[in-house]
């Protein structure tokens, strides 16, 4: 019964899966370009709702933007031009996974090298530690 | 030397603590203009009145360019500013009108004044999405070339105005090139 109910619990808090459907809003006749607007819609950020991808917000600029998004995928622009394009006019920010280059480095690997230091620390510790007894 | 052991870890707290210290001060909502140094976007925008703004307009002198709506309160403190930048320090501000309606924007114009050379009317923000633009007011320092040198997120507050880019401004205009 604990088995059971330790599941149940796993399960409710394992139904995060947002199912946003736009494809009344925003119809693509090509399925690529059809995923390419998903990804987009969830790795782009709403710069006035900033903890909000543009799938997510209703602020005026991120319906503005899905619809530049939109518009430029129609054109046949790829997921890359169309990154570029927002990051030309509003920098890094405006993704939500910043991309791995000289200045994001220390964003994305400080952590690790920081944690690598405090284990080294804590080995360093401990062996001088154990060499006291 | 084991001192030295002791204080590497109480150096690297402080160290860090700066880093962090500094970032709490830091706003989210100010997101650095990744157009310092370009060119302004091509563009040709109606008016309110008769005529409209175009990316010709912004070149031969150094000028600001003001992203503003009649809807948006802190433009009204905003608008202060431009005011007296424009009576007393005698640079062309031209205006760039988001995602308003016009009869609005004319009559908000006309209740406070107008402060601008000329108006771009961007209905559908497209413009703005050129400029980088993701709010009001923003403005832009504009030079002779027409290349974007500073962007002010948020209200020109008379002490940033004289502190920072009226002196930047004055720069400006003596670049020669």
């Amino acid at each position: 019964m604990k088995l059971v109910k330790s599941i149940i619990f796993l399960v409710c808090f394992s139904s995060s899966f947002v199912f946003a459907d736009t494809t009344d809003l925003y119809p693509f006749s090509n399925p690529q370009q059809q995923q390419v607007f998903a990804e987009l819609m969830q790795e782009l950020r709403c710069l006035v709702c900033q903890n909000q991808n543009l799938a997510d917000s209703n602020a005026a600029l991120a319906s503005d933007l899905r619809r530049e998004v939109y518009a430029r995928l129609q054109q046949g622009s790829s997921k890359q031009q169309i990154i570029k394009f927002l990051t030309d006019r509003y920098g890094e920010f405006v993704l939500f996974k910043p991309r791995v280059q000289v200045k994001t480095l220390v964003l994305w690997y400080g952590p690790f090298v920081m944690l690598m230091f405090a284990f080294i620390v804590v080995i360093l510790v401990m062996r001088r530690g154990r060499k006291n007894i | 030397m084991s001192w030295l052991k002791t204080s590497v870890p109480l150096v690297l707290f402080i160290g860090l603590s700066v880093v962090l210290w500094q970032g709490l001060s830091l706003d989210p909502r100010e997101i650095p203009s990744p157009m310092i140094n370009k060119s302004v976007p091509e563009f040709d925008l109606p008016g309110l009145g008769e005529t409209g703004l175009k990316k010709q307009d912004l070149k031969g002198q150094v000028s600001l360019l003001n992203v503003f709506a009649s809807w948006c309160a802190a433009c009204r403190y905003d608008h202060v500013v431009l005011q007296q930048i424009t009576e007393q320090d005698h640079i062309s501000i031209f205006g760039l009108n988001y995602k308003d309606s016009p009869a609005d924007a004319r009559l908000w114009l006309q209740k406070l004044g107008n402060p601008y050379k000329k108006i771009g009317v961007d209905i559908e923000g497209r413009v703005a999405i050129d400029f980088g633009v993701y709010g009001t007011p923003q403005t832009f320092v504009i030079d002779k070339k027409g290349r974007i040198r500073y962007k002010r997120v948020g209200i020109m507050e008379l002490s940033l105005w004289k502190e920072k880019v009226l002196p930047l401004v004055r720069k400006l205009q003596n670049e020669t090139s």
